[in-house]
């Protein structure tokens, strides 16, 4: 998020003036070289493992399957719906966070462990919390139930919840750490020329922002796209309903390791491919 | 003026973090010898244990020592933590360390050369995984049997009152998805009483099945009887004549190439003794 090399950048002016010639300049320390060839081949050794146990010769069989075409629709969809819903509902609650300035200080660290819950929560337990609110006997699903005869677990309604609540801390986070790197003095500038909130909301602060609303959607996207925990424990496993490739990898692996390696495989090539066309977009975008 | 004092005091920050970063790379080294000295330290009493049992017979000797990994099947895991106790009273010198999972996936972490001495699976299936690979001590013995009941929660909500209503597609059903042993028992059972089963969802094992009717967001699910039983009063258990057609067996053998064979060789052998059927039949097995 902070290695633009272009400090010209309105905003973030004070941060790249910081560490610009960093960037620009010096090298990587020699002692700092190892633990970085160490931290990549650990992160990128067991997908090359992975790799290596692809059945090459059958693979076109197996993507064949339409089980595969059905949960990666699927994936796309839910994780997409997860990440529009978190951008509408999550950069509000990341700008109350970021200029919760002079509430008590306590207040301000409850709300931010609130919104962090999800991420420490293991995603199993995040699924059962889900139900208990919005399951059929659930606090509020009781009632969506008996008033309008709505039940979400098991649709694909459910996925799209599970996947946002898991996914959305990511955007809060990444757009309440821009929000508050963002100077605003501009904001004080149009304010004084006579711009309503709204406007310089939409005019000024997001603009500023866009870096690292970008950064968060894909991390969010991406957290959704491997969804499974709370996934399967809330909306259940179903295909064509409720069946991501997370899910379907993980039974396939129960009987067809070569099935659930492809579909791994699929799923790793989507990721890549979307996190690396998006992340390619936002440079662009700053330096334009 | 502003904003070089704001650029002074983030170097100053800078610097000031500078120190825990260093000792965090010096900490990276410590971290991984600590945990090859580790993995060093675990294998060698193994080896100990090898040296002190070559000359011990395996059959007659009480005198067993060392520690010995089972692997079983999630739903032993009530049964296997008293058959345990039982067996270290006999041999208060042997250390079991038990390790519950999906039979499936247990089979295949055993295949990809996890250490474990003993397994015991859920279905001649998963066991075959493990026999086809040349890793039984000795043939599988079936120590146990178990059939299939019907969960309802409390009360039984969506009036569930046999095989027929797994149909009935008003009714939310959970099963087993059909990779797992419960979701292949099932499907025996269905075709067995000409039942086409419509469910809301595939779980992946029969503990989130029954998970499901706990909380009350299915109408019923197809489970194990001794899951049912070790609910206790949170659900309801419904038997059905077609569960007499899909009985599952549970073999157990010594995993071979293992230092300690003798320890494990006598916790296979003791699951069959009278004192062990005891514990599986109280949980619900049936004699095998």
């Amino acid at each position: 998020m902070r290695v633009s090399k272009h400090p010209s950048r309105v905003g973030t002016r004070v941060r790249f003036a910081v560490s610009g010639p960093e960037d620009h300049g010096v090298g990587l320390p020699g002692v700092l070289w190892l633990p970085a060839i160490l931290a990549l081949a650990f992160l990128a050794l067991p997908l090359v493992a992975l790799i290596t146990r692809v059945p090459w010769a059958t693979l076109p069989t197996l993507l064949a399957a339409p089980e595969i075409g059905t949960a990666l629709g699927l994936s796309l969809l839910s994780a997409s719906l997860a990440t529009l819903l978190s951008l509408i509902f999550g950069i509000p609650l990341a700008w109350f966070l970021a200029r919760s300035g002079r509430w008590p200080p306590a207040v301000r660290r409850l709300l931010r462990a609130v919104v962090t819950v999800p991420l420490v929560l293991p995603p199993v337990v995040g699924g059962v919390a889900l139900l208990l609110l919005l399951g059929r006997r659930g606090l509020i699903g009781q009632y969506l139930n008996a008033w309008f005869g709505l039940q979400l677990p098991f649709s694909t309604a459910a996925v799209v919840i599970a996947e946002t609540f898991v996914a959305m801390p990511f955007l809060v986070l990444a757009v309440e750490g821009a929000l508050r790197g963002a100077d605003r003095r501009f904001e004080q500038a149009a304010a004084t020329l006579g711009a309503s909130r709204w406007y310089i909301f939409r005019r000024i602060t997001l603009p500023l922002i866009a870096p690292g609303v970008t950064a968060g959607a894909v991390l969010c996207f991406a957290r959704a796209l491997g969804e499974f925990g709370a996934t399967i424990t809330f909306a259940g496993n179903f295909p064509g309903t409720t069946q991501t490739m997370p899910l379907a990898a993980y039974l396939a692996l129960e009987t067809n390791p070569d099935a659930a390696y492809v579909i791994s495989l699929v799923l790793l090539a989507v990721a890549i491919t979307v996190l690396f066309s998006l992340r390619e977009r936002w440079i662009r975008g700053v330096s334009a | 003026m502003r904003r070089a004092l704001v650029g002074l005091s983030s170097r100053s920050q800078k610097l000031r973090r500078l120190p825990g970063s260093v000792l965090s790379m010096v900490l990276l080294p410590v971290v991984l010898v600590a945990l090859v000295g580790c993995s060093a330290a675990a294998s060698a009493p193994e080896s100990s244990v090898k040296n002190t049992e070559a000359s011990a017979d395996p059959s007659s000797n009480p005198a067993l020592s060392g520690t010995i990994v089972v692997d079983a099947a999630a739903s032993l895991t009530g049964s296997f933590t008293a058959i345990a106790s039982a067996f270290k009273a006999l041999h208060p010198d042997v250390t079991v360390t038990l390790n519950f999972g999906s039979s499936a996936a247990l089979a295949s972490a055993i295949v990809a050369g996890a250490p474990v001495d003993v397994f015991a699976a859920a279905s001649a299936t998963t066991m075959a995984t493990v026999t086809t690979a040349g890793l039984t001590a000795t043939p599988p013995k079936v120590f146990a049997r178990n059939s299939l009941e019907i969960a309802v929660p409390p009360g039984n909500p969506g009036k569930v009152s046999g095989i027929r209503d797994f149909g009935d597609s008003a009714k939310k059903i959970a099963l087993c998805a059909p990779q797992v042993p419960c979701g292949a028992a099932a499907a025996i059972a269905f075709a067995a009483a000409g039942v086409t089963p419509a469910p809301s969802t595939l779980e992946q094992d029969v503990k989130a099945a029954l998970t499901k009717v706990q909380l009350g967001e299915v109408d019923a699910a197809m489970v194990y009887r001794t899951d049912v039983i070790a609910a206790g009063s949170k659900v309801i258990g419904i038997e059905f004549a077609e569960s007499a057609k899909a009985v599952t067996s549970y073999p157990i053998a010594p995993v071979t190439k293992r230092a300690n064979s003798a320890s494990a060789a006598a916790f296979a052998a003791f699951v069959l003794t009278p004192a062990a059927q005891t514990i599986l039949a109280n949980a619900g097995f049936q004699a095998p």
